[in-house]
């Protein structure tokens, strides 16, 4: 079974993303946010998540793609990274997805984008890829701990 | 045995006991030849010692072990108390607290070694044979001195409960009696009668103790008789009665107990409780010693509670207050109907909620004495080095705070107790050649204020030179000459807050290596206070900290900024008021008014937090006045919501150290609004 790894697949536009199941807490649906003064671009702002003020991170912004309005489908995924609490907001989720080790190759870069370096892993899936995101590098954690 | 669940106990008790070996050391120093405290130090030793023998730390038992036996020949004279003798006695006590330090941190007594105090006193004992005084007392009174000890110690509680519980029933005129029961030679089942005895006592009142104690009377191990106290409400015939009918009971003997009785009856029936008792006699004609002896009986009615407990108590309040905003929030938009009785039923829940909430509050706080009880060791300790002679006068010790903030101030109030001496309290030559009290004082104060609690800091020293702050700010290029002429006197003396800022001449062991007021304001800061400094040159000066009485709910004004909403600590707030904006002025490059006879400094509170859509106010605003120490700024808002109770919520750790955003709480309607912390403002 170790060469079995789950994640939740969640979309942004047309493509797949896929996050280490083990840091998932759960899925919310989309709430208010309250905007942060002074916080980078890419924190959309905080939530009431049962009595915890949970901050969030919007992947449209961090991905550098164009920004999208809160949907019946938007979800936030709340996550837990080495005790941070952290919410990400994307289009939609809805599964989760087991990959075998041998179908989890090595991300190829794709030009120039914003997001090559967030992402290190594919993952193949009848045809359909999921890019597997790392989610230190995406909450730029290391160089907060660094602060 | 695992010892492991007596650990905490044996902490927590360690904790006291030293905390109290430290005051009576202290004491001692000035007193040396004060049997009381001897006898005091005595106890402590012997009963850590206990404690540790059983626990099974080698170290701490024979390190008291040796200082009880010291003290023990101090007591009879063998060994004269000397200033040496006092100094082993602080080292000693500080290799106490170091080998507690351990036990909390790593569970273990830790590699310090004690063999060398060990030794020291052990050759006080030897050499003090040499300057003995007087040998009056024999080898065998000591020894049944050094017995009763060891047994009152063990006595001690028992009877400062049955004393406390007798006062107690006095009061509620119940009345008391020593029953003594003598059975029959012929008896054959004395556990079984003895059970009946008690049985019968047990329904028509309440058995206080017993002699022997009812498990021993249970095993059968006791003669013919035992004692009880007892308490009813049946007067002494009755009952003598009712006893003398059970079968196989020969004699029952009554007696009436009444406060002044008290002790002498007591006596009667404990001869352990005689000799401690006639100690308490003694003691209260000293009122010192009964205050400590009351302030023991306020000890033992503490409860300890883990502080992650509370904290969930203090969450189940903070929800309740959540909901009851909900409510009001509800409450005010349904239709007229069933409107007052909504209001009544959410008042009534608001009486609740504010009572729960002080009444948790209120468990968390502690007095700042806890604090402030290491304080005369330190001043001691650094007037001893530096030569200087030190009062330290400390008042409003029972003041009571959050029991995070004692975990926090301590750093910060050593800081200042320690510039104070060092940097300003002058040597002894200056002071006289100023016309002052050879000794310098260092003051130390606490009191509440309102919603907050003041520390003072105040020493007769030397004052602050603002000339020199001056200089040394423009030596050191934190500002340029011209605009170091510009500052007020308060502005310059706040530049000791500056980090890197140190005045001191001289880098002394203690103090001047830089790093200092800076963090005593980012520490006091971080618990939402505020730190200021009054100063004479040479007269003095006074450090006032201003800490708020609870952390985790305050009252806050409400106030939109376009969509958002925001909460103002109210008591950073000193009034609400309109302006229009026809009064605003600038003054290089900041927009003031003339409020009240001052210039106001106004705060765009929406341009500074980038709203979205933020427009310039114009025409008639509204300006909430935020005050910190002595300055007032004007903050201009949109609109006011009112005032609420709010839950202070951390942003978290991956927020951590946004500017001006002290926190977020949670609405009625289950949004976030953020906490502006007024005091960066500024």
């Amino acid at each position: 079974m170790e060469d079995l790894r789950e994640y939740v697949v969640f979309k942004i536009d047309n493509e797949y993303y896929g996050i280490n199941i083990k840091f998932v807490e759960n899925i919310e649906k989309a709430q208010s946010i309250t905007r942060v003064p002074f916080a980078q671009s890419y924190l959309e702002g905080v939530i009431n998540l049962r009595g915890n003020i949970i901050p969030v991170v919007n992947l449209r912004e961090r991905f550098m793609m164009e920004s999208k309005d809160i949907t019946k489908d938007t979800r936030i995924i709340i996550i837990n990274f080495s005790g941070y609490n952290i919410g990400l907001v994307v289009d939609s989720s809805s599964e989760v997805v087991q990959f075998d080790e041998e179908n989890i190759e090595k991300a190829p870069k794709i030009g120039n984008l914003a997001k090559n370096d967030f992402i290190k892993e594919v993952g193949k899936e009848n045809e359909r890829i999921v890019m597997l995101i790392d989610i230190k590098k995406v909450l730029d954690i290391v160089e907060l701990e660094s602060k | 045995m695992d010892m492991n669940q007596y650990l905490e106990i044996f902490i927590d008790e360690s904790k006291e006991h030293l905390q109290e070996m430290n005051q009576i050391l202290l004491e001692l120093e000035n007193k040396p030849d004060n049997l009381k405290l001897l006898d005091a130090i005595f106890r402590i030793a012997h009963t850590i010692k206990g404690m540790a023998g059983t626990m099974g730390y080698s170290k701490i038992t024979n390190l008291t072990h040796k200082m009880e036996s010291l003290m023990h020949e101090v007591r009879t004279g063998n060994v004269k108390i000397s200033e040496k003798i006092v100094d082993v006695l602080f080292e000693c006590f500080d290799a106490l607290e170091e080998y507690v330090e351990n036990l909390i941190a790593n569970g273990e007594e830790g590699a310090l070694d004690t063999e060398d105090l060990v030794n020291k006193l052990a050759a006080f004992i030897s050499n003090g044979g040499d300057v003995e005084i007087e040998k009056t007392v024999s080898k065998s009174t000591v020894d049944t001195e050094e017995k009763n000890d060891g047994e009152h110690k063990f006595s001690i509680e028992f009877d400062e409960i049955t004393r406390n519980v007798i006062n107690k029933a006095i009061e509620s005129d119940v009345n008391i009696f020593k029953i003594d029961v003598i059975l029959d030679e012929n008896c054959m089942l004395k556990a079984a009668r003895s059970f009946i005895v008690f049985n019968k006592l047990e329904n028509l009142g309440e058995v206080i103790s017993s002699k022997p104690d009812v498990e021993l009377i249970e095993d059968e191990k006791f003669d013919l008789n035992f004692e009880i106290l007892y308490f009813t409400k049946l007067d002494q015939l009755t009952l003598h009665n009712e006893l003398i009918n059970i079968s196989e009971i020969r004699e029952v003997v009554i007696e009436e107990i009444d406060e002044k009785l008290e002790v002498e009856k007591l006596d009667d029936t404990n001869d352990i409780v005689e000799t401690k008792d006639k100690k308490i006699e003694k003691k209260s004609n000293k009122s010192k010693e009964k205050g400590k002896k009351k302030h023991a009986k306020k000890a033992s009615k503490t409860v300890r509670v883990d502080i992650e407990r509370l904290d969930n108590l203090m969450n189940l309040v903070s929800e309740l207050i959540i909901i009851k905003t909900r409510l009001e929030d509800g409450g005010n938009r349904h239709s007229e109907g069933r409107t007052s009785e909504m209001h009544e039923t959410i008042e009534y829940l608001e009486r609740i909620t504010t009572s729960l909430h002080d009444a948790v509050m209120k468990v968390r706080m502690v007095p700042v004495e806890r604090t402030f009880n290491r304080f005369p060791r330190m001043v001691r300790d650094l007037s001893k080095d530096l030569g200087k002679g030190i009062n330290l006068v400390m008042s409003g010790e029972d003041t009571e705070v959050d029991r995070t903030v004692i975990d926090e101030i301590g750093d910060p109030l050593i800081h200042l107790i320690r510039n104070s001496i060092d940097h300003g309290i002058e040597d002894k030559a200056t002071r006289i050649a100023r016309g002052k009290d050879e000794n310098g004082t260092v003051a130390l104060r606490a009191y509440p204020d309102g919603n907050t609690v003041v520390i003072e800091v105040e020493d007769d020293g030397n004052g602050i030179d603002s000339e020199a702050i001056k200089n040394i700010a423009i030596e050191r290029k934190f500002l340029t000459e011209s605009e170091v002429v510009q500052l007020s006197e308060k502005e310059v003396i706040n530049l000791l807050f500056n980090a890197g800022f140190s005045t001191a001449k001289e880098v002394t062991d203690l103090s001047g290596r830089g790093v200092g007021l800076d963090v005593v304001k980012s520490k006091i800061e971080s618990l939402n206070g505020t730190v200021e400094v009054d100063t004479v040159l040479g007269k003095g000066s006074k450090f006032i900290i201003r800490l708020p009485l609870t952390l985790a709910i305050i009252q806050a004004l409400m106030i939109t900024l376009k969509e958002e909403i925001y909460a103002i600590p109210l008591n950073n707030i000193k009034e609400i008021s309109t302006i229009n904006s026809e009064e605003i002025s600038m003054i290089q490059d900041q927009e003031v008014v003339l409020y009240r006879g001052k210039t106001l400094p106004l705060i765009r509170l929406g341009s500074i937090l980038n709203t979205k859509k933020y427009e310039k106010n114009i025409g008639d605003m509204l300006v909430v006045v935020v005050k910190k120490g002595d300055e007032e700024a004007g903050i201009i808002v949109d609109e006011l919501i009112g005032q609420q109770e709010i839950v202070i919520k951390s942003l978290g750790k991956y927020l951590k150290g946004i500017n001006i955003i002290a926190g977020a709480t949670i609405l009625g309607n289950g949004g976030v609004a953020l906490i502006v912390d007024s005091n960066q403002l500024f």
